[in-house]
C-alpha cells in the first residue's frame, strides 16, 4: 500500500450536481472520508447506480464507476461480481429505484447473498422527476402525481430486505457522520451482500419528512442506535429501553432504570427480533438505527465459484471438447 | 427374395418417426442419425415437438415427430416430403399424413389403434380399412405386443418395458436400411451401464426388431432401403445441432480471445438448449448464470463485460424485448455484448415451439432512439459455430453489443460437420490502452481506434485506470457526461460511423447457387438457407438465370451487396416472416424486391421455393420452364 490517501483523493473532478443542501452531499461525503479511513483499494472498488438523484453517486467518487439504467444496478453488479470476485462493489439505488422499478433485481441479490453493499438512498419521493410519489411515501403524500395525497401503502424497506432473504440488514440517517459511518463500516467488513437504508432528506421536494425522528430535537428521544449483545435503550440518559409483550407479540417502550432486566438485549442474528425492531415507526416508537441484523451465511459468488467444474478457469481445449462425442473418419 | 421386394435407389431418403411425447421418438431419431452418419450418408434432422410437456396421451396435439433426411446429399434440409413413416399410434398417423409422400412407407404400431386409440385421435373409422391410406405402403406390425413378449423375461414393470418399444422399432428401422446396430448397442450399454435390466432389455428390444426384419416371411412385406453414401471431403466428422454448434463457437470465441464467458440467461423455449449446453462447458471457460429474468439477464452480462469476461445473454423475441433498453446500455457504454436471439412464432407468447425469422426488425431497428448495432444470423447447425466466433470477434473489436440471430429450427436441427481446425482461427484480439494515459483517463478511455471506433477495454481492478461509465451522453473528446447539443449530433453520428465501419472488415457477400448476374436472385437469411440451396439448384438445372445469395451479415450488409444485387433483374426475398429482410433491403440499399412470406411455423419446403422462383423466373424471362422434378432428390 502506497502513501495513505485521503478524502480528496477518492473525490473526482466531476462538478457535483445535487440542489443544494441535499442529504447526498452528506452521505458522499462520509463514504470518501470512510474509503479514505480504511485505505481501500481505488482500482478494487466499483460504484454501480441505477436511476435517480442518488445514481449520480458514481461520477462523484474516484473508483471504477457504472451508471447504469433504471432498477438494474443489482443486476448488472451481479454480472461484474461473477466476473471479478476480488471487486468490493457498492450498488448505490434509491426508493424509487430500487423498491418500485428495480425491487425484483434488490430481491433477487438479497435472496442470493452476493457480496454487494447496497445503499439505498430512501427520501419517500422521486426526486429527479420533479415530485411524484414514491413506493416509499406515506400515503397522503401531496405530490404533481397526487393533487389529492397519495393513497398507495408504503413499502418498508428494511422489512422488504428481510422478507427477501438479506443477512445483513443495518440503517443510518445521512448527516448522522458517525452513525452512517459505523454501518459503512460494518457493511464493508461483512463477508456477504448487505442492505443499508440511508434516511435522505430531499431538500426541494420533501423537505424534513423524517424531521419526526432524524430532527435534531427528537434525535435522543425517537432514534434507537442497536448494538449486538447490548441493551436496547435510548432516550435521554438511556432511560428509555425496548420490551418484548409476549400478550401482543409486540415491542413496547419502558422505563429502563426501573424495568432493566426486561429491557430486551440487541441479538443481530435474530431474524423475529429484526422485523420487529424494522418495524418500528416514529413518533409512536422509536427508529432503529445501526446493524439490525447479520448473520453469516455462504456468498453467491463462493457458490458459483465451488460450484463451478474448474472454478471458472479455462482447463480444456475446444479441439477437445469438439471431438467429446462420436466422430467418423471420411478419408 | 420375392418379386415383392422392394428396393429404392434414390440420392437420399426422407423418414419421419412421430409417436407420443413419451414415446422416445426423439431418442429414436438421434440414435438413427448416429448409426447413418457412421454408415457414411450425409443428412439433416428436424425435431417437430409439441409445447406441452406430456400432452395426454394420444392425443393429436402431443404428437412428438423426427423427420431425417439422409443420403447421397448435399443434404441441407430435412426433406420436403417423408418417404417412410412410424407412427407409434392413431394421433402420430393422423398428423403426419398430410406431411407425407404419396406412395410412402407407412409403419403402423398396430397395438395401439383400438377402439380407444383411434377414438382419441379423432378417428371415427379406422384410416387402416376405411381407404384413407390407400395409395400408401401400408406395413403394420404389432410393435407394442412384441416388444413387451421379448422384454417380458427381465421382468420390469409394464411401463418400463413398454418404453423399450422406441428400440424395438429402431431395430427394424435399422435392418431396413441394412445399418449395423453396434454403435446404439454401445450407446445402451453406456447409458444404462447402471441399470442392468433396462440396459438388456432395451438390447433385446433392439435385436428383436431387427431379426422381425430379418424372418424372411415378414421381409417380404418390408422393403429395404439403400442408403446412398454422401461425397465428404476426407477429416474427422460428427453431427452436430444447432444449439451444440452454438454454444462450442462461444466458448471457442472464448478461447480465442483468451478472456472467460459469462452466460447469463433466463429459461425461454426454444433458447434453453443454448443455456443447458453451456453449463456443461465449465471447462472451457464458461460460466452460467442463470438470472431472475430477462432484464437481469442481460444487465448481468454487460457487468460481465465491463469486469473483462465476454458478456454473453441469449432468449427468445419476447424476451429479447425486454432487454432492449440495457443493449441501449451496452451501445452508449461502448461495452461488448453478445445478444443471441433464439427466434420463434410471435407477436407474445406466439407459438414458441415453432420456428419463425421475425425478429429481424427487432434486431436492426428495435430501440429507443438512434441506437445501431452489428447483426449477424447464422444459417446451418454448423455454421452458429463460425457466427458465434465471428459475432464475438465484431463486438470486441468494435466494442459493441452485437446481436446473433437463429431459431428454434436451427438450435434442434442437426447435420454431420467436419470438426474445425482450431488452428487457423486467428486469435481474437482485444484493444487495450497502449500505456498509462498522461493526463485524463476517462479521456484515455474512450480514445477510439480511427478504423473501428472501438475503444480500448478497461475493467475494475486495473491499477491507475479508474473511469466512469454509464448511459448518460458523454463528450466525443474527454469521455466525461455532455448534454451539449453538437456533442449529441457529433456522438449519433459517430455510432452510425461505428456500426458502418463493421462492414470494412466482412467478406464480400458471395454467391451461394449460381453466376454473380441473371434474371432472378434468391436472396435469403438464416435458417432457410437449406431450402432455398435445394430449391434454386433445382430451378438452374432449368434455367441457368438464377442464383441463391445467402447473407450472414445483417447489419451492415456486405459493401457489395447493392452492386451485386443491381446484376439481376428482379430480387426474391423468402422469408418465415411478413417481409422484413425485404424492407431492409428496400430501406438500405434501395432495390426493389419480390417477397415470398411463409409463416406456418414450418420451414420452407423446397418445392414451394421452386415454384415461386420458377414463376418469378417465367415473369421476368418471358418463357416458362416446365419443372422436371424427381421425386428423391437431395433435400
Amino acid at each position: 500500500m502506497s502513501a495513505q490517501l485521503t478524502a480528496r483523493d477518492y473525490t473526482t473532478s466531476q462538478e457535483v450536481r445535487w440542489c443544494p443542501g441535499c442529504g447526498d452531499y452528506a452521505i458522499l461525503k462520509t463514504m470518501t472520508r470512510f474509503l479514505a479511513d480504511v485505505g481501500a483499494e481505488r482500482e478494487k472498488t466499483v460504484f454501480i447506480s441505477g436511476i435517480g438523484c442518488s445514481s449520480r453517486f458514481p461520477y462523484y467518487v474516484e473508483t471504477y464507476g457504472f451508471h447504469t439504467i433504471h432498477g438494474r444496478a443489482p443486476a448488472v453488479a451481479t454480472g461484474l461480481k461473477l466476473a471479478n470476485p476480488e471487486l468490493d462493489i457498492w450498488v448505490v439505488t434509491g426508493d424509487g429505484d430500487g423498491l418500485s422499478i428495480g425491487a425484483n433485481h434488490l430481491l433477487h441479490a438479497l435472496r442470493r447473498n452476493i457480496s454487494l453493499k447496497i445503499l439505498l438512498f430512501n427520501n419517500e419521493i422521486y426526486g429527479l422527476t420533479k415530485g411524484q410519489y414514491s413506493p416509499t411515501s406515506r400515503i397522503g403524500t401531496k405530490s404533481p402525481s397526487s393533487p389529492g395525497g397519495s393513497f398507495d401503502a408504503p413499502v418498508s424497506p428494511g422489512l422488504y430486505a428481510l422478507g427477501s432473504g438479506a443477512r445483513f440488514i443495518a440503517r443510518a440517517i445521512d448527516v448522522d457522520r458517525n452513525g452512517l459511518a459505523g454501518v459503512l463500516d460494518a457493511a464493508h467488513r461483512y463477508e456477504g451482500g448487505a442492505f443499508v437504508e440511508i434516511f435522505q432528506n430531499c431538500i426541494v421536494y420533501n423537505e424534513d419528512v423524517f424531521d419526526s425522528f432524524a430532527g435534531r430535537e427528537h434525535a435522543a428521544e425517537r432514534q434507537v442506535h442497536v448494538r449486538h449483545g447490548e441493551p436496547l435503550v435510548f432516550g435521554a440518559g438511556n432511560s428509555k429501553g425496548l420490551r418484548f409483550d409476549t400478550a401482543t407479540m409486540a415491542l413496547e417502550v419502558i422505563d429502563a432504570n426501573e424495568r432493566a432486566d426486561e429491557v430486551l438485549v440487541h441479538d443481530e442474528t435474530n431474524a423475529t427480533l429484526a422485523q420487529l425492531l424494522l418495524a418500528m415507526e416514529a413518533p409512536a416508537m422509536p427508529v432503529a438505527l445501526g446493524v439490525v441484523y447479520r448473520v453469516e451465511d455462504e456468498t453467491f459468488e463462493s457458490a458459483f465459484y465451488d460450484n463451478h467444474p474448474t472454478r471458472f478457469k479455462r482447463t480444456g481445449t475446444v479441439a477437445d471438447a469438439l471431438r467429446n462425442t462420436n466422430t467418423w473418419t471420411v478419408t | 427374395m420375392s418379386a415383392q421386394h422392394q428396393e429404392l435407389h434414390e440420392p437420399s431418403v426422407v423418414v419421419r418417426f412421430a409417436g407420443d411425447s413419451g414415446d422416445g421418438v426423439q431418442l429414436m431419431g438421434t440414435q438413427f442419425v448416429s448409426a447413418t452418419a457412421l454408415a457414411g450418408s450425409d443428412f439433416a434432422t428436424f425435431p417437430d415437438y409439441p409445447a406441452e410437456i406430456r400432452a395426454p396421451a394420444g392425443t393429436t396435439f402431443g404428437v412428438s415427430a423426427y423427420q431425417i433426411n439422409l443420403g447421397a446429399g448435399p443434404i441441407t434440409t430435412a426433406g420436403d416430403k417423408p418417404q417412410m413413416l412410424v407412427a407409434f399410434n392413431p394421433a402420430a398417423l393422423k398428423v403426419s399424413l398430410p406431411l407425407i409422400a404419396d406412395g410412402a412407407a407407412i409403419i403402423v404400431n398396430t397395438t395401439s389403434f383400438t377402439k380407444r386409440g383411434l377414438s382419441k385421435a379423432g378417428y371415427d373409422e379406422d384410416p387402416r380399412s376405411d381407404g384413407s391410406l390407400d395409395g400408401y405402403q401400408l406395413i403394420e406390425v404389432d410393435i407394442t405386443r412384441l416388444t413387451l413378449e421379448t422384454v417380458k423375461p427381465f421382468g420390469l414393470s409394464k411401463s418400463d418395458a413398454g418404453r423399450c418399444k422406441n428400440f424395438w422399432a429402431l431395430g427394424l428401422v435399422q435392418w431396413m436400411f441394412g445399418l449395423s446396430l453396434a454403435a446404439i448397442e454401445q450407446w445402451i450399454n453406456t447409458k444404462f451401464a447402471r441399470k442392468e435390466l433396462v440396459r438388456e432389455a432395451n438390447l433385446a428390444a433392439l435385436r428383436a426388431g431387427n431379426a422381425y426384419g430379418e424372418t424372411a416371411a415378414l421381409a417380404a412385406a418390408v422393403p429395404q432401403l439403400d442408403v446412398h453414401k454422401a461425397r465428404f471431403e476426407p477429416g474427422e466428422y460428427r453431427g452436430v445441432r444447432g444449439g451444440e454448434a452454438l454454444a462450442l463457437g462461444l466458448a471457442a470465441a472464448g478461447e480465442l480471445a483468451d478472456r472467460p464467458i459469462v452466460f447469463c440467461s433466463y429459461p425461454i423455449t426454444p433458447a434453453s438448449p443454448l443455456l443447458h449446453q453451456l453449463a456443461r462447458l465449465g471447462k472451457l471457460g464458461v460460466g452460467v448464470f442463470q438470472a431472475e429474468d430477462e432484464i437481469a439477464a442481460v444487465c448481468a452480462a454487460i457487468g460481465a463485460s465491463f469486469g473483462g469476461a465476454i458478456g454473453v445473454t441469449s432468449s427468445s423475441g419476447p424476451g429479447i424485448a425486454l432487454k432492449t433498453e440495457a443493449i441501449g446500455l451496452a451501445i452508449n457504454t461502448e461495452l461488448p455484448l453478445l445478444i443471441i436471439d433464439s427466434q420463434r412464432g410471435g407477436p407474445s407468447t406466439g407459438l414458441p415451439t415453432k420456428t419463425e425469422q421475425s425478429d429481424l426488425y427487432q434486431a436492426v431497428y428495435g430501440r429507443n432512439a438512434d441506437a445501431p448495432l452489428p447483426v449477424v444470423a447464422a444459417r446451418s447447425p454448423s455454421d452458429c459455430f463460425d457466427v458465434a466466433i465471428e459475432a464475438a470477434r465484431i463486438a470486441l473489436r468494435h466494442m459493441t453489443p452485437v446481436f446473433v440471430l437463429t431459431d428454434g429450427y436451427l438450435a434442434n436441427a442437426a447435420e454431420p460437420w467436419l470438426i474445425p481446425d482450431m488452428s487457423v482461427y486467428e486469435p481474437i484480439e482485444v484493444n487495450k490502452l497502449a500505456s498509462k494515459p498522461a493526463d485524463d483517463v476517462q479521456t484515455a478511455v474512450f480514445e477510439r481506434d480511427p478504423k473501428t471506433f472501438g475503444r480500448p477495454w478497461v475493467s475494475p481492478g486495473t491499477p491507475e485506470l479508474m473511469h466512469r461509465i454509464g448511459g448518460l451522453e458523454k463528450d466525443i473528446q474527454t469521455g466525461h457526461i455532455s448534454y451539449e447539443a453538437d456533442n449529441h449530433q457529433a456522438m449519433s453520428q459517430l455510432r452510425a460511423d461505428k456500426v458502418l465501419s463493421v462492414a470494412n472488415f466482412i467478406p464480400d457477400q458471395d454467391v451461394a447457387v449460381g453466376p454473380a448476374e441473371g434474371a432472378v436472385a434468391v436472396v435469403g437469411w438464416g435458417s432457410t438457407y437449406g431450402a432455398l440451396y435445394q430449391a434454386v439448384r433445382r430451378v438452374a438445372r432449368l434455367n441457368d438465370r438464377v442464383s441463391h445469395i445467402h447473407i450472414r451479415h445483417i447489419n451492415p450488409f456486405p459493401r457489395n451487396l447493392g452492386d451485386l444485387l443491381g446484376r439481376f433483374e428482379r430480387i426474391v426475398v423468402p422469408e418465415m416472416n411478413m417481409g422484413q429482410l425485404s424492407t431492409l433491403l428496400r430501406d438500405k440499399l434501395g432495390v426493389q424486391v419480390v417477397p415470398f412470406n411463409k409463416v406456418t411455423g414450418q420451414p420452407f419446403l423446397i418445392q414451394e421455393v421452386v415454384d415461386f422462383v420458377l414463376a418469378q423466373l417465367a415473369d421476368v424471362t418471358g418463357e416458362e420452364s416446365r419443372p422436371r422434378i424427381v421425386p428423391g432428390e437431395p433435400g
